[in-house]
């Protein structure tokens, strides 16, 4: 099982301000514990600053086709936003940003893992549950799947061909990040401050 | 000495690097380093280079600072978490080591235990940015040192024949961010790339070395195309390296073509790191030819 948690409101706050954003809640699988309350408390206080062009609450959106079939009511209300902000865990951000290719996308929670089931999770969009959701810096990518050392800084000189270095058949994960942050027009996320991962944020839950 | 303090007075900065061997006998390799490289400002040593466990760069780089030669401490974030690499980091200080080359490293599924646990606890970046906490006097886990901090001049890597060379560049401004104050590059064979690459590297304002292999012969060349990220042997090359095999095997083409390469990078950037991979007898030769 997994566990959603919202960010810190100051960080959902540099993700919105000056911007019009769409919201999308993922009520999704049994196997994930949402913060409903919270959520629907944050985003009443952004759409009460009128920065909120819709909001569309469903389940499974780590489903492609289900998540077309949704986000298809709400074209316009996503192509008046400036960003979509996706309260899910980690792979239905993932699963978003790779459908809406030209919008910036943002994660409002932080995935961290429970023991148990997993739940529907296509594996094109892994979500490592490491509890500090880095998809706001990387457009969308997860670096903690998609690259093999799991780096969170940029990419390592070791692709070939755009290919890792591990593995021949796999796409290296930050030529995939930097291509995808060129392709929103937002390469200047990459001049965020040096990261420095939190291994205490990534133990599951149950143990802390 | 700093190797930094060199680039500010305008000097053009020539290193050479040494591998440890796999095993503790390293007088052979002092021999060498003091014969051959002692035209050299700067010998880095090699981390567990390609992932193959070796003797450790930090006690190399002893022994070669006690035989009076400038080491360049390689560190890697393969095979050590933020604990060891900071404690090392201090070992270094007290031993006198003052020039870092910080890198991510290798996976370890590439060297010869792929069995390990690759570790990645920290990256380039963050590394460099740990050295740079610990020269305010403060760990990464916020605590203060005792006494007065280390202080380093921490060199940092790119690849600037790259096929995704804006990423590089992207990932060039985040080590500078970090506080990398020197580069050294992968190993150049198309200098009209690299020349491309200095034009836009230079806004970042430091200085840079760029990185040399002698090529042994057409075989390793075409391993590289096919092997080594960020090398590109161009196809006359390798026809060069074809054409006389006893000149090449003598290594006479590959000095040739190595001093051809520096000579017109040269006017581009601040130093040379030359990765002589156990042609270190051929360094002074090389450096003769290139006209430093």
């Amino acid at each position: 099982m997994l566990i959603t948690q919202l960010k810190a409101r100051d960080t959902i706050a540099s993700l919105t301000e000056g911007k019009k954003v769409f919201i999308i809640n993922c009520h999704g699988c049994k196997e994930v514990y949402f913060p409903e309350k919270e959520a629907a408390a944050l985003q009443k206080e952004l759409a009460d600053a009128g920065n909120v062009t819709g909001i569309m609450t469903t389940d499974y959106i780590c489903n492609p086709e289900n998540m077309e079939l949704r986000l298809k009511k709400h074209m316009d209300e996503i192509n008046a936003a400036d960003a979509v902000l996706v309260f899910s865990c980690g792979v239905g951000v993932q699963a978003v940003s790779a459908y809406l290719e030209d919008k910036p996308v943002y994660a409002g929670c932080d995935t961290c893992r429970l023991p148990g089931f997993q739940g529907v999770t296509p594996l094109e969009y892994d979500c490592g549950q490491c509890g500090e959701c880095y998809l706001n810096l990387t457009g969308g990518i997860c670096p903690i799947t998609a690259c093999s050392k799991s780096l969170v800084n940029g990419q390592c000189g070791g692709a070939k061909n755009g290919m890792c270095e591990v593995d021949n058949n796999m796409e290296c994960g930050w030529e995939r990040i930097y291509r995808r942050l060129k392709e929103i027009g937002r390469l200047d996320v990459l001049k965020c401050p040096t990261q420095v991962r939190n291994y205490a944020t990534d133990k599951e839950v149950s143990q802390q | 000495m700093k190797i930094t303090e060199l680039f500010e007075r305008g000097e053009f900065v020539v290193s050479a690097e040494v591998g440890p061997p796999k095993g503790f006998h390293v007088e052979h390799l002092l021999e060498e380093a003091k014969t051959y490289l002692s035209g050299v400002t700067a010998v880095n040593v090699t981390d567990n280079q390609s992932s193959v466990m070796r003797l450790g760069s930090l006690a190399m780089c002893k022994a070669l600072k006690d035989e009076g030669l400038t080491p360049i401490y390689q560190l890697t974030c393969r095979d050590r978490n933020r604990i060891a690499l900071q404690s090392d980091l201090l070992s270094a200080a007290m031993f006198g080591i003052e020039n870092l080359l910080l890198l991510t490293g290798d996976h370890t599924s590439l060297g010869d235990h792929p069995q390990a646990k690759p570790v990645f606890d920290l990256d380039s970046v963050s590394l460099i940015h740990a050295v740079k906490q610990l020269e305010e006097g403060v760990d990464l886990g916020g605590n203060k040192l005792v006494g007065e901090p280390p202080k380093f001049a921490k060199g940092a890597v790119v690849s600037p024949c790259s096929d995704s060379v804006d990423a590089q560049l992207a990932k060039m401004e985040r080590k500078v961010r970090a506080g990398a104050e020197y580069f050294q590059t992968q190993a150049v064979f198309e200098p009209e790339k690299f020349i491309k690459f200095m034009e836009k590297a230079k806004q970042f304002g430091k200085p840079v070395q760029v990185g040399i292999i002698i090529p042994k012969s057409a075989g390793m060349a075409k391993f590289m195309n096919d092997n080594v990220a960020g090398i590109h042997v161009p196809d006359e090359m390798i026809e060069e390296l074809k054409k006389d095999k006893e000149k090449t095997k003598a290594g006479i083409t590959g000095v040739e073509i190595a001093a051809r390469i520096i000579k017109e990078c040269r006017p581009y950037c601040q130093g040379v790191h030359i990765m002589a991979l156990g042609w270190e007898s051929k360094v002074p030769e090389l450096l003769k030819q290139a006209g430093i």
